[in-house]
């Protein structure tokens, strides 16, 4: 979190030359640049700013707009909320449909039946888990949207407008993660205390919910964690696609104008929510391996 | 290079190199052939949607969008490749210092070097963007900076295993210096996993370049590159879709022609077979032999009883070949036979439980007078699950880590003699107790990985009683015990098969622990049964020279220490062996020409004794004989 702060705060000033300069253009007056300078603090010592900086942070203060004027946080709040039901639903999704999806194919696969199931799930799975999200979202617009007008092209108004969004970001986290699912059940259905399981003569979905499934689940949610974060970037590529009132737009625009606290307030936030999310998903891992410490604690 | 000669060739392969081929040379020439076709205006036909003269249509200027993707392709893939190999060298150096510095130092630069990785890359790509401002070469920078964590971590991880190595540590011990370390023994060792790394980087760096071009922050107009096309493209999908499908078909084959290289030349560097077309599991071996009448359940019926028993896997393994057992109630049977004579398979299957691709056929198969083969899932399931348990090899991994003692135990009385929850439990704790683990009561709440190796597997055994078996098949339960565990369990064992007046079928490469507990012992030997007989003619003295030199090859209190241990020399035969003599004929001391060309059958030889032997030894004159005979060869 210390290295995260000071990463962004160091972003400002490695800019190549100044950055109030380069939002207001080379055309503006040198006292509007000055009294610009000042009120950002910028005229100070490092040393100085970077205390400064911090103690403003922990006040929840993240600065000031420099093309609105707007307190940061202010448009973070406002939006925040839309990016983060995106991600998470396109996460729980992904998750929804990769563990049956995973879980089946490693049921069915198991000791090298059906090969050609194999095959063509190993292709279908490679090909969409790596299909990048802004990709599949043009090729869900042309066709649910343009072609079949199913499914709104833009905007977030009603259930119909999240469908294609989410889609664009659940389908390829989903086959990347049912493809662990497969090889983690394989790997699980390959264990002694499966044979064991086997002998108990349990019928199936005892063996394979009961027995099978909590042993891929280590794996499964290391793996989600990660995937998690890259939905929360793939939601800055979608956003923009699909004209979403989030904080990905918002990123995007705020690079183009130059908007450097802007960039800075969201460089935090985004950090920070991946440093939570592997948290979440350590002490997730925590709770679920009995193995671990925690619960004792 | 051969390995990835020969993953190359693989069909994957071959698409991954043709695909290679196509893009370097629209990357060579694309500019050189098409660029004036490509920013040619055309007014009267702008934004065009597909046509003749347009395949994929025109842009607002009316330029050509087919010519414009194949042009685009350099710069395209220039800026990739040099993402990546700028995150290389930027990542390489980074991951090489942990092992390079001082410990502590380089625990904080690994744990840096994870964070970074967890980090998405697209949002460290749009922040360096940023702050080196927008454009080409921001966006080079940022992706570099994207991918650089991977190329950090891999270099650390390669880097600590081989600094571990042991030539890496005699070179340390010589005095070697850190940078030449470096130079000469960990870097060539990690060269070529890095090198498939960048070929999937480079892929990756092609799809987050697209992606910051496509939001405006990568490649700037005039310029032009696959990104920046499609997302001119998508402002107009609803007019001309093909505009924005064309560039986006492009950035997909791409990507996926660099995947497909990394993944293919990693598969080859792992060794691991690609999956080939044509390769399908081998038929089974032989039909079926008719299955027999059903026997009525009565208590002198044999409650396991297998003729004819083979396994077979594909490509020709038979392992198992015509085995006949059979088990009375009460009786304990034990299998021995060094390891690879198909004692685990034949209780295996027995069991029903013989991995997927195993074939078996038998021309008698009965647990109970029921022949499995014939019963419905639901019916055999419950025949088995009602008759049958099992108490397998290692109780360290024969217990499932994620579920609590009571429930595994439990479970199976719930389901088999519809126990309720409660009832279970007392019972697990109940069996727990006969077992002798001290308090049950708090045992059942706890995980397996909270008991000791011994108590594993008087637990394995204890679950072994949830259903009261009317067979117990216990595989080598004792090797992986020491020696006063082991007494515990057979004790264990017998006292179970005593009160119970269950069968039991125990599986042991252990002479002594077998005379020690079965009534009976069934010899095998590459996959047959050489010899049956009873525990008091195997102490008397064995009939087959193989059950003989078994029995010579374990040491006793009065084995003369100065002479080293008896051994049996020479390899017994494979699965794979097809031929037709006695197949211990090569290792035999009596073997004569007959044993070569001729294979003896199992038939009786005194009344509780079959042996297939044509030269079967006497009462009198066994051990000494074939002691004597050995010594011979060796002298």
């Amino acid at each position: 979190m210390a290295l995260l702060l000071a990463a962004t705060f160091l972003m400002i000033h490695l800019v190549p030359g100044d950055p109030v300069r380069a939002s207001l253009g080379p055309t503006a007056p040198k006292e509007l640049v000055d009294a610009r300078r000042h009120a950002l603090g910028l005229d100070q010592s490092l040393p100085r700013q970077f205390s400064d900086y911090v103690s403003q942070v922990a006040h929840g203060d993240m600065g000031t707009s420099l093309v609105t004027g707007e307190a940061t946080t202010d448009v973070i709040r406002a939006r925040l909320s839309s990016t983060m039901q995106l991600a998470g639903l396109a996460f729980l999704v992904a998750m929804l449909v990769a563990v049956p999806l995973g879980g089946a194919m490693a049921a069915m696969t198991y000791g090298g039946k059906r090969r050609s199931l194999e095959l063509g799930f190993a292709a279908t799975a490679g090909t969409f888990a790596s299909i990048p999200s802004f990709l599949l979202a043009v090729g869900l617009v042309w066709l649910l949207a343009v072609t079949f007008r199913v499914f709104p092209v833009a905007g977030r108004e009603g259930i119909s407008s999240y469908v294609l969004p989410i889609a664009a970001l659940a389908i390829a986290p989903a086959f990347a993660l049912a493809r662990i699912v497969r090889v983690e059940g394989l790997r699980v259905l390959d264990q002694d205390y499966m044979r064991t399981a086997r002998g108990k003569r349990l019928p199936p979905r005892l063996f394979y919910v009961r027995h099978a499934l909590p042993n891929t689940l280590t794996a499964t949610l290391t793996i989600a964690g990660l995937l998690l974060g890259g939905l929360i970037a793939g939601t800055v590529l979608v956003e923009n696609i699909f004209a979403w009132p989030g904080l990905g737009t918002v990123l995007v625009q705020s690079v183009t104008q130059k908007d450097y606290p802007q960039v800075q307030a969201l460089a935090l936030l985004f950090g920070t929510l991946v440093l939570v999310i592997n948290f979440a998903v350590d002490i997730a891992l925590g709770l679920i391996d009995p193995r671990s410490t925690i619960l004792d604690a | 290079m051969g390995r990835w000669r020969r993953a190359l060739r693989t069909p994957l392969g071959v698409v991954a190199l043709v695909g290679l081929g196509v893009i370097v040379i629209l990357a060579v020439v694309g500019p050189v052939l098409w660029s004036d076709d490509a920013s040619r205006f055309d007014f009267e036909a702008v934004s065009q949607g597909a046509s003749r003269a347009h395949p994929l249509g025109t842009d607002a200027l009316g330029r050509d969008i087919l010519y414009r993707v194949l042009v685009a392709t350099r710069l395209s893939v220039t800026l990739a490749v040099l993402a990546a190999l700028l995150g290389a060298l930027i990542g390489i150096p980074i991951g090489a210092l942990p092992s390079l510095v001082g410990e502590r130092l380089g625990r904080t630069i690994t744990s840096f070097i994870n964070l970074a990785v967890a980090f998405p890359s697209l949002l460290i790509a749009i922040f360096v963007a940023a702050i080196v401002g927008l454009g080409a070469r921001g966006a080079v920078f940022g992706i570099a900076c994207a991918v650089a964590p991977y190329f950090a971590r891999l270099t650390q991880t390669l880097a600590s295993s081989v600094v571990g190595a042991d030539y890496v540590a005699a070179a340390r011990v010589l005095g070697a210096r850190r940078s030449r370390l470096l130079g000469r023994h960990i870097l060539p060792n990690v060269a070529e996993p890095l090198l498939l790394t960048s070929t999937l980087a480079i892929g990756e760096a092609l799809l987050t370049l697209a992606g910051l071009s496509f939001l405006g922050l990568g490649v700037q107009p005039p310029g032009y590159d696959w990104g920046r096309m499609l997302s001119e493209g998508l402002s107009r999908i609803y007019v001309t879709p093909v505009v924005a499908i064309g560039p986006a078909v492009a950035i997909i084959l791409a990507a996926l022609v660099f995947t497909l290289l990394g993944e293919t030349l990693a598969k080859g560097v792992a060794g691991q077979q690609t999956a080939r077309w044509g390769d399908v599991p081998a038929p089974p071996v032989a039909p079926a032999g008719p299955p027999d009448r059903p026997l009525a359940d009565s208590p002198d019926s044999p409650v396991v009883a297998v003729e004819g028993l083979t396994v077979a896997f594909p490509g020709g393994s038979t392992p198992v070949r015509g085995v006949s057992i059979d088990v009375r109630a009460g009786e304990i049977v034990g299998i021995v036979g060094e390891s690879g004579s198909g004692k685990t398979l034949t209780a295996m299957a027995i069991a029903d439980l013989l991995p997927p691709s195993a074939r078996m056929t038998a021309s008698r198969y009965a647990i109970r007078g029921q022949d499995p083969r014939l019963l419905s899932e639901g019916a055999k399931r419950r025949l088995l699950g009602s008759s049958l348990a099992i108490v397998y090899q290692d109780p360290m991994s024969s217990l499932n880590p994620a579920l609590r003692i009571g429930r595994q135990l439990g479970e199976v009385a719930e389901l088999h003699d519809r126990l309720s929850r409660k009832q279970a439990r007392r019972r697990s704790i109940d069996r727990l107790r006969d077992v002798r683990i001290g308090s049950p009561e708090t045992r059942v709440r706890q995980y397996p990985h909270e008991f000791s190796g011994g108590m594993r597997q008087r637990t394995v055994i204890a679950m072994g009683l949830m259903i009261d078996p009317k067979i117990l098949i216990a595989d080598e339960p004792t090797t992986a015990l020491d020696v006063t565990v082991q007494q515990q369990i057979l004790r264990l064992l017998r006292d179970v098969g005593e009160s119970s007046h269950a069968a039991a079928l125990f599986i042991s490469h252990d002479v002594a622990v077998v005379s020690q507990l079965c009534s009976r012992v069934v010899v095998m030997y590459a996959g047959r049964v050489v010899e049956e007989l009873d525990v008091p003619t195997l102490v008397r003295g064995p009939a087959h020279p193989y059950t003989a030199a078994l029995l010579a090859s374990v040491p006793t209190m009065e084995s003369d220490r100065a002479r080293p241990l008896a051994t049996i020399p020479g390899r017994a035969p494979g699965p794979f062996d097809e031929s037709p003599g006695c197949p211990f004929a090569s290792r035999c001391p009596l073997a004569t020409d007959r044993c070569v060309s001729e294979r003896p059958e199992l038939e009786g030889l005194t009344p509780g004794q079959r042996v297939a032997c044509w030269h079967p030894l006497t009462a009198a004159d066994q051990r000494e004989r074939v002691v004597r005979a050995r010594e011979d060869v060796a002298v």
